[in-house]
């Protein structure tokens, strides 16, 4: 039908067809920019891959449970995490970060405090904060004990308020 | 004149260029060192100092985790001049800092960034961003203990932003901790998309002084002929930038950059602390909420910088230093308030019971949220209605006060931080 209007008026359609042809440059200069900021988005984010290839979905095999006695907190600076196993022989799986900003939280063995080096933040035995800026408990990592072998699934870091009893384990 | 300037134009090579940047004729006002401080100046000297510095770094720097550390060793230890190189590099990061604060702070207190300034003003901010983005970066090059903790403590803070604070942290580190990835992503920005927007924004900023008619003049100094550009303030800049250089390469062979250990991301050092210029705001962490040090603090100073040149209305009062002789003794007094009020805080927070001892049942968005920052913005409040009262100050004025006053209390929780914090951050004598 457009062929009849270009016979009756060809000035008229001759701008009609510029403006659509503007109006395409246009839509088309949007769909170049949204995909330029997709695939920039892309190259910045953080990429997903890496962890699995770094094998970190697996269980860690932290050792026997029979290695740590009862009411100890043993780090393991490899794995970046503290094993604490309780009076009654329950174990948790603790991260050393603080929850604050990160640092690397020590064991004072004398108060049994967990104290982090940067911002004076205090936890305790079951990560618990004792004295802020963190603003909560450190946070830990699931255990499974099989066959008397103490294994903790590093890929999952659970975050959470305050301690509680179910998130100990207990070798059955 | 023009047989000085095609003499001079002989012997220093790309002279053509410097003079190009210049306006032909200056105000002879703006020739006085203490107007600017050749501050301007500085900072572009020592960017092109970083810059090549920077590329010559690059010929040896392994941008690896495993290969980072000892490439900075080989370079120190084998290289002619290696460590003096990185030392050089170091200092001019640290100078750099200091002389675009510094000349923040002469634009602000001469009243530069007012219209039709105030482009040049925003330019400016982006670009004093960029230079403390860029050292930031830099700063987990070497991949030693310092610098590994000081990142992980600083893009921690960023995790404290709510909604997509998390995210934007695993943006910056390519990850959930401080790593392989965050290694790459930082090496670019250091060397490659940082440099390269700071010389774009250089040169727009260059642009827009030679726009305005060169540095602020004062409306007293106006009907002053202007003079040549050269030699009077060619040679005056170029005795600064001898001066600038000596200094600079003084304290890189004299005092060599520091190198740690090697990161060990499964051992913080005690204390860990954040890079230099960022340890006020660890500082204030250990009195504020999170949320109040990184996100509150941060977005209004950043916002009411972006709208100074707006909330100051048009006047003449520009060109001189603190507006007026009432002006220069209420900055001093505020001065002195902001140290003692920050040692006050700093020193009832150290050894008065806390709120968690007090009232132990509320929540710390309160105790170390909402009740600090009241407390403090109080006593600002009322200092400031007391000084606008004592000097008559107008709004420009006020503003001017505040400014004082922030800067003096960030450089005591600076001083503090760096100095005064010892193992587990408590209160220690540096000596």
């Amino acid at each position: 039908m457009k062929t009849i209007n270009i016979q009756s008026d060809k000035k008229d359609n001759s701008l009609k067809r510029r403006d659509f042809l503007k109006k395409a440059w246009k839509v088309l200069g949007l769909v170049l920019m949204a995909e330029l900021a997709l695939f920039v988005f892309d190259i910045i984010r953080p990429s997903r891959k890496e962890e699995i290839i770094s094998g970190n979905g697996e269980l860690k095999d932290l050792g026997h449970v029979n290695d740590f006695s009862l009411g100890s907190v043993t780090p393991d600076r490899a794995n970046k995490l503290f094993v604490v196993r309780q009076g009654d022989g329950g174990f948790m799986v603790l991260s050393l970060s603080c929850t604050h900003l990160g640092c690397a939280v020590l064991w004072n063995g004398e108060k049994q405090q967990f104290i982090c080096p940067c911002h004076k933040s205090v936890f305790d035995m079951m990560g618990n904060v004792l004295s802020s800026p963190a603003p909560r408990a450190l946070d830990y990592f699931p255990v499974h004990i099989e066959a008397g072998r103490l294994r903790a699934d590093l890929s999952q870091k659970v975050q959470r308020k305050k301690y509680s009893i179910n998130q100990v384990t207990y070798a059955v | 004149m023009h047989d000085t300037n095609s003499t001079i134009k002989k012997k220093i090579p790309c002279f053509g260029f410097i003079l190009h940047l210049h306006p032909r004729k200056v105000n002879p006002s703006v020739l006085r060192f203490h107007l600017t401080f050749g501050l301007g100046g500085m900072a572009a000297l020592l960017v092109a100092v970083q810059a090549v510095t920077g590329l010559l770094l690059k010929f040896h720097y392994v941008p690896t985790p495993q290969g980072a550390y000892n490439s900075i060793l080989n370079l120190q230890e084998t290289l002619l001049f290696g460590k003096m190189l990185r030392s050089i590099h170091h200092w001019g990061a640290i100078l750099l800092i200091w002389v675009v604060f510094l000349h923040l702070l002469r634009v602000v207190f001469t009243g530069a960034y007012r219209k039709p300034r105030h482009s040049n003003w925003h330019i400016g901010l982006l670009l004093f961003i960029l230079v403390v983005f860029s050292n930031f970066t830099g700063y987990l090059l070497p991949w030693d203990q310092l610098s590994y903790w000081a990142i992980t403590i600083s893009t921690n803070l960023i995790g404290f932003i709510p909604f997509g604070g998390s995210w934007l942290k695993e943006v910056l580190l390519g990850g959930t901790e401080v790593g392989r990835a965050t290694l790459t992503k930082f090496y670019n920005l250091h060397t490659g998309i940082i440099p390269f927007s700071m010389l774009i924004l250089m040169a727009y900023h260059f642009w827009h002084v030679r726009k305005a008619g060169g540095v602020v003049v004062a409306e007293e100094f106006k009907y002053l002929d202007n003079i040549d550009t050269n030699p009077h303030l060619v040679a005056r800049e170029f005795v600064v930038a001898l001066v600038l250089l000596a200094v600079l390469f003084f304290l890189g062979s004299v005092f060599d950059a520091p190198l740690r250990d090697r990161a060990n991301p499964a051992m913080s050092p005690d204390p860990a602390k954040a890079p230099w210029y960022f340890m006020g705001l660890q500082e204030l962490l250990i009195h504020f909420h999170p949320f109040i040090v990184v996100v509150f603090f941060p977005l209004v100073l950043l916002f009411a910088a972006l709208g100074l040149p707006y909330f100051i209305k048009k006047d003449k009062l520009y060109g001189i230093w603190f507006i007026s002789s009432n002006g220069k003794k209420a900055a001093v007094y505020a001065m002195f308030f902001g140290i003692l009020i920050t040692l006050f805080f700093i020193l009832a927070d150290e050894f008065l019971p806390g709120p968690e001892i007090v009232a132990p049942n509320l929540p710390t968005w309160i105790t170390s949220g909402v009740l600090p920052l009241t407390v403090s913005l109080i006593a600002v409040y009322s200092f400031l209605r007391y000084l606008k009262k004592k000097y008559l100050l107008n709004r420009a004025g006020i503003v001017q006060t505040f400014i004082v006053f922030l800067v003096a209390a960030y450089s005591i929780l600076t001083i503090t931080g760096i100095f005064f914090r010892g193992k587990g951050m408590s209160l220690v004598w540096p000596w």
